[in-house]
């Protein structure tokens, strides 16, 4: 009884991987075939598959929800460690919601007045603190202690002066040199790269099309 | 050396097809675009390449693969963290799963997940996107599954922690203060929070192994992370780290169109340069 219960769920847990790996090869095929296809059928067909995509997604915010407040109210029950900060995010995912379900989100709601007066300028208070982060990264980046980096240090000077009105005003030629390295061995480095990634990422979806990559799937 | 012949034959035949082709672009019939021939030449030629490579695999030929320190370190990490009784930080991007670099960053994470079960070293996953919650979830306690600690798998290691993206920094941040990882890893697409989330973890003194194939974000990490894995070293990590020959025969596919394409630009250039040929190169690189 035990070992045909295990063999069950084993079949199942194959059959599971099947049937996704089944799923993963007709979509990628559908989206490969409409953008070589000009079968408006076909092309349609497509546009379906990713407005499905759109429909999951939003679908699965409530699953979102419920994560962070399973985690969270767990945290605010048993007065762990930071709880009163665990219960004003509890307070303000719901306290969101509600105002948007009630009122709405158009220009001032109460929904609106809170993005506008709490969440905006909390992200962008997040967003400037990367003028330090990137002052505290270039020190350690520029710091003369090899020949590459000492490269990267002139290679950076030039740039950043070449953008900047001093630069122009020190010397009028620097920001054309500025220039021509952005144009020329800065945009070759990055197109090797693209291209390189953009093979890996082919080379990616021919493994999860025919279900040589299965590890995403668990 | 048949493996040679056969997409040197492939090649030769595919691209006089295309050079055909590529002279009516612009009539299109009604089933096929054929302003597109030249990417489906391209694609039909890689996609061979990678299979034929795969077959040889299966057949039990060997490939060399360079080492990637980066990934060598992912071990080192864990054992770090498992050392000084701290979780490891996995981040796989910030994109939602429709991005392929969020793929290849779960697939990193199944194997990170796996020795982080096999050392019983704690793992914390935060997200931004509830479809990735799910895939991260079922990744991770697939690993946990495979290494035998079924039982100490945990649904909270992955946890959705914000939609918006500074939200979600700020959320990290708070991770990163709070629990102290020993180990991050960030391996996805990553975009203006890129050097946040790295500058961060570096002042927190955890050690850093990032990846991304977004270029104007690397330099960010190359800056702030002990190691970085560039463009398509994070699409060949699954694949390296799980040493599956089926799966390291697609890398020497996709070099083998690497070499290809080096040489359609070498000749592109000459030809070009020199205004022979039609401008056949640089349609092939176009879409029309």
């Amino acid at each position: 009884m035990v070992v045909s219960f295990i063999n069950f769920s084993s079949s199942i847990e194959v059959m599971r991987t099947q049937i996704n790996t089944a799923i993963a090869f007709l979509s990628g095929f559908i989206m490969i075939l409409a953008f070589f296809s000009a079968n408006p059928g076909i092309v349609n067909f497509s546009q379906n598959l990713l407005t499905w995509v759109t429909i999951v997604g939003g679908i699965s915010l409530l699953l979102g929800i419920v994560s962070i407040l399973k985690v969270n109210l767990k945290v605010i029950q048993e007065k762990g460690k930071d709880w009163i900060f665990k219960l004003i995010l509890v307070w303000f995912v719901l306290g969101m919601s509600v105002c948007g379900i009630i009122w709405g989100i158009e220009e001032k709601t109460p929904f609106d007045w809170l993005f506008q007066n709490i969440q905006s300028p909390m992200m962008s208070t997040m967003f400037s603190i990367l003028a330090f982060f990137i002052a505290s990264a270039a020190y350690r980046a520029f710091r003369a202690r090899t020949l590459e980096a000492t490269i990267l240090l002139i290679t950076a000077i030039i740039v950043m002066l070449g953008r900047t009105p001093l630069g122009q005003a020190l010397w009028d030629r620097l920001p054309s040199y500025a220039d021509w390295i952005m144009a020329y061995p800065n945009l070759a480095v990055q197109r090797g790269i693209i291209i390189g990634a953009a093979l890996g990422a082919a080379a990616m979806s021919l493994r999860i099309l025919l279900g040589i990559e299965r590890t995403y799937m668990g | 050396m048949r493996r040679r012949i056969v997409l040197s034959l492939l090649t030769a035949i595919a691209f006089s097809s295309a050079s055909f082709k590529l002279a009516f672009a612009s009539e299109s019939t009604s089933v096929f675009r054929m302003d597109r021939i030249n990417i489906l030449v391209l694609f039909i030629i890689f996609c061979a390449a990678v299979l034929l490579y795969i077959r040889s695999t299966r057949k039990g030929k060997k490939f060399f693969i360079r080492k990637i320190n980066g990934l060598e370190a992912i071990e080192e990490g864990v054992g770090r963290a498992t050392e000084m009784g701290r979780p490891v930080l996995f981040i796989p991007g910030i994109d939602e799963l429709d991005e392929i670099q969020t793929i290849a960053g779960l697939s990193i994470l199944s194997r990170v997940a796996k020795i982080t079960a096999q050392y019983n070293t704690p793992l914390s996953v935060p997200v931004r996107y509830p479809l990735v919650l799910a895939a991260a979830q079922e990744s991770v306690k697939g690993a946990y599954l495979d290494a035998g600690k079924g039982d100490d798998y945990d649904p909270e290691m992955a946890q959705y922690v914000a939609g918006e993206q500074f939200a979600f920094v700020a959320a990290v941040h708070g991770i990163m203060h709070r629990d102290k990882p020993a180990t991050n890893v960030y391996m996805g697409a990553f975009y203006a929070e890129s050097l946040l989330l790295a500058e961060e973890g570096q002042a927190s003194g955890a050690i850093q192994i990032a990846g991304t194939a977004n270029p104007e974000q690397l330099p960010f990490f190359i800056a702030a992370c002990d190691y970085t894995l560039m463009g398509e070293e994070l699409f060949a990590a699954s694949s390296y780290l799980s040493k599956e020959p089926l799966m390291l025969g697609s890398l020497k596919g996709q070099d083998w169109m690497k070499i290809l394409l080096v040489i359609c630009i070498f000749l592109g250039v000459i030809f070009e340069t020199l205004n022979i040929g039609g401008g056949f190169f640089y349609k092939l690189f176009i879409e029309h």
